[in-house]
C-alpha cells in the first residue's frame, strides 16, 4: 500500500504575523517558514504505518513555489521515501489544490491519503474534505487516532462535543489533528540521506488543472488591537475591579 | 436570491450555532430557508418554527441521519443547491466536515469561517489565527459559506411562523459506519456560549490540579476551557480546547490561569470583553492582552479567589 502525505510550506507558527501597510497581504519576505504543523503529524502517522508493515511507500506531495521543495525535504528527512512537487507561482485556493491532488492520486494510486486538518496560514480547513468528495472516497477529518485493519480504517475524530469514532473502507482521506501523534525530529544522517531522495516536479499546466482563483482578496487588515490593561496587586483588588469597574461578576 | 442554512443539532436540541448562522444568512438575503437533517428531530424543527423571517424549514427525518455523517448529508445539499444562491452552515466541526464536500461537488470555492457580511458576495474572514482579517469577494455563482458562530448574535426563536416542508432522501453511499460518540457531560454552561469562561494551561501541572478551576467555575457559573498544552498533557479532554484549532470563545469575562498566551491560544479568546490573566511569569505574553493581570502563583491565587467570591456572594445575598 502507498500512503500519500500532503505538506504545505507556511509561515512558522511562532512568528508574529505582520500585515503589509498597503493591505495587500501579510509580510512573507525574510520570515521563517516551516511545515504546516498538522502536516507534520500526517507525515509521522504515515511513517508509523509503514514501520508497522502496513504500507510499503510514503510519498510526500507539496504544491507551491520552488521553495516548497524544502518542505518536501523535511518530510523526506523524517523518513518518507520520495517527493512530488507541483509548481505554482502564486497562492492557490483549496479547490484548486484538491484538483491537483486528484491528478496525483490518479498517477500514484495510493490507498491512504493523510493531510493536515487545516493550514495555519489561510485557516480554510477544506482541502481534505474536497479531495475526498472529488475522489468519491470516504473521509475521516480531525483524526486523533487512525487504526488500519485489512480493508477498513477506524478513525477517532475530534469534534466540538468530544470524540467520535467511525469505520470507513479504504481508500480513505484522513485529515490529521495535532493530537494524533508526536512528530519525530529528523536525525542528521537522515537529513543527509534525504538530499538524495527523488522529487518529481510537475506544473499545474502539465497536470491540466485550472488554478484560477474564484475569490478575490480585496484587502487584508489588522484586527483591532487590545489595549494593554493594568496589573493588580492581589486577589482582593482583582475581584473589586471585576465587580465595580468591569462589572462582569 | 435565496439562502439555505444547514442546521446543527443533536436531534433533541437545536445548537445556538444554527441561530447565529441564520443571523448571517439574513444579513445576506431576505429569503432564508433552513434545512434540518436528523432522526426524530421534531423538537429541533419546532424550535426553528419560532424564528422570525425565515421562509421555510425543510425537514428530512430518517433514522439513517441519526448521526451527522458528511458523506450522507452532502448529497442532500447538492440536490437542493439549484434553488439557492447561498448555502451556509456553522464553522463548527459539524459544518467544517460537511461543507467543503458540497463546495467541491458543485465546483465552487468555500468561504470559510466568515465573521462579517459586507455584501451578498463579499465577506470578512480571519486568517493567520485571527492575526489578520481578509476581505474576500467570491465570483462563484453559488456561494458555500461557513459562519463563525460567535461573530453573529443568535436570532430569537420567538414570534415566527415558518412553514415546514418534509422531504425524504435516502442514503445511497452507506460506506461510513458510525461507531460511537464520547461526549463530555457537564452541568456547566457550554464553552462556546458561556458568559464567563475560566481556562487553565500547563501551569496547572496535573489533571487533579485542573479541577481547582471547577470550584471557581461553579461560583461564577462559568464554562471551563483549556490551552492546547493542557489538553496535550492530558489534564482535560479535547473538547475544552480554546484556540486556533480548538474553539473560539467570546465571553464577557475570560480568566486565563497558568496560560502563557501562545498566538494559537490568543486566536481563540482575544475578542473576549474582559480578560483576566493569572500567571507567575511576568513576561508571559498573555499579560499583553489582559485587562487585569495578576502576577502570582496560581496555587495561592485560586483558593483566595474562591473565598473572595464567597464573600461577594454573601454580601449580594
Amino acid at each position: 500500500m502507498k500512503v500519500l502525505v500532503t505538506v504545505k510550506r507556511v509561515i512558522d507558527y511562532n512568528v508574529q504575523i505582520r500585515v503589509k501597510a498597503d493591505g495587500s497581504g501579510v509580510e512573507k519576505e525574510n520570515v521563517k517558514m516551516s511545515m504546516n504543523p498538522p502536516d507534520e503529524n500526517a507525515v509521522e502517522e504515515a511513517l508509523r504505518i509503514k514501520e508497522s508493515g502496513k504500507a510499503e511507500e510514503v510519498i510526500i506531495v507539496s504544491i507551491g513555489e520552488d521553495k516548497a521543495q524544502e518542505t518536501i525535504r523535511t518530510g523526506l528527512a523524517m523518513g518518507a521515501d520520495r517527493g512530488i512537487h507541483v509548481k505554482v507561482s502564486h497562492d492557490i485556493e483549496p479547490l484548486s489544490v484538491a484538483k491537483i491532488l486528484e491528478k496525483i492520486v490518479e498517477k500514484e494510486q495510493p490507498k491512504l491519503i493523510l493531510m493536515g486538518k487545516q493550514a495555519i496560514d489561510d485557516d480554510s480547513n477544506q482541502t481534505g474534505q474536497m479531495l475526498s468528495a472529488k475522489l468519491g472516497w470516504s473521509q475521516g477529518t480531525f483524526a486523533s487516532k487512525i487504526e488500519l485493519e485489512n480493508d477498513v480504517a477506524i478513525i477517532t475524530r475530534e469534534i466540538d462535543e468530544g470524540l467520535e469514532t467511525i469505520k470507513v473502507p479504504i481508500p480513505v482521506v484522513a485529515t490529521c489533528d495535532l493530537r494524533l501523534n508526536e512528530p519525530r525530529y529528523a536525525s542528521l544522517p537522515n537529513i543527509m540521506k534525504a538530499k538524495k531522495k527523488p522529487i518529481d516536479t510537475f506544473t499545474s499546466e502539465e497536470l491540466g488543472v485550472d488554478v484560477n482563483p474564484r475569490m478575490k482578496q480585496l484587502k487584508v487588515t489588522e484586527p483591532s488591537k487590545r489595549e494593554k490593561g493594568i496589573m493588580v496587586k492581589d486577589v482582593a483588588e482583582l475581584v473589586q475591579k471585576l465587580k465595580h469597574e468591569a462589572k462582569v461578576i | 436570491m435565496n439562502a439555505l442554512v444547514l442546521a446543527e443539532h443533536n436531534n433533541s436540541e437545536l445548537k445556538t450555532s444554527s441561530l447565529s448562522t441564520i443571523k448571517a444568512a439574513l444579513e445576506i438575503d431576505q429569503n432564508v430557508d433552513v434545512l434540518v437533517v436528523g432522526s426524530t428531530c421534531d423538537n429541533v424543527t419546532n424550535k426553528l418554527v419560532g424564528v422570525k423571517n425565515i421562509k421555510k424549514i425543510i425537514v428530512i427525518d430518517d433514522h439513517e441521519y441519526l448521526n451527522p455523517i458528511a458523506e450522507f448529508i452532502s448529497p442532500i445539499l447538492i440536490s437542493l443547491a439549484d434553488n439557492y444562491s447561498h448555502i451556509l452552515a456553522p464553522a463548527t466541526t459539524f459544518g467544517k466536515n460537511i461543507m467543503p464536500r458540497v463546495a467541491a461537488l458543485l465546483d465552487v470555492a468555500q468561504i470559510s469561517d466568515i465573521i462579517k457580511v459586507e455584501s451578498e458576495d463579499t465577506f470578512v474572514r480571519p486568517i493567520y489565527a485571527g492575526n489578520a482579517l481578509a476581505t474576500v469577494q467570491s465570483s462563484d455563482s453559488r456561494k458555500i459559506i461557513t459562519v463563525r458562530p460567535t461573530s453573529f448574535d443568535p436570532v430569537s426563536t420567538e414570534g415566527g411562523s415558518a412553514e415546514i416542508e418534509k422531504l425524504s432522501f435516502k442514503v445511497e453511499n452507506k460506506k461510513v459506519e458510525f461507531i460511537k460518540r464520547e461526549e463530555t457531560k457537564s452541568d456547566r454552561p457550554e464553552l462556546g456560549t458561556a458568559r464567563v469562561v475560566i481556562s487553565g494551561g500547563r501551569g496547572l501541572g496535573s489533571a487533579d490540579n485542573f479541577s481547582l478551576l471547577n470550584d471557581i467555575a461553579d461560583k461564577l457559573n462559568a464554562a471551563v476551557g483549556a490551552s492546547r498544552a493542557a489538553v496535550d498533557a492530558g489534564y482535560v479532554s479535547n473538547d475544552s480546547q480554546v484556540g486556533q484549532t480548538g474553539k473560539v470563545v467570546v465571553p464577557d469575562l475570560y480568566i486565563a490561569v497558568g496560560i502563557s498566551g501562545a498566538i494559537q491560544h490568543l486566536a481563540g479568546m482575544k475578542e473576549s470583553k474582559v480578560i483576566v490573566a493569572i500567571n507567575k511569569d511576568e513576561e508571559a505574553p498573555i499579560f499583553n492582552v489582559a485587562d487585569y493581570g495578576l502576577c502570582a502563583d496560581l496555587f495561592e491565587v485560586l483558593p483566595k479567589l474562591s473565598s473572595e467570591l464567597d464573600k461577594l456572594n454573601t454580601i449580594q445575598k
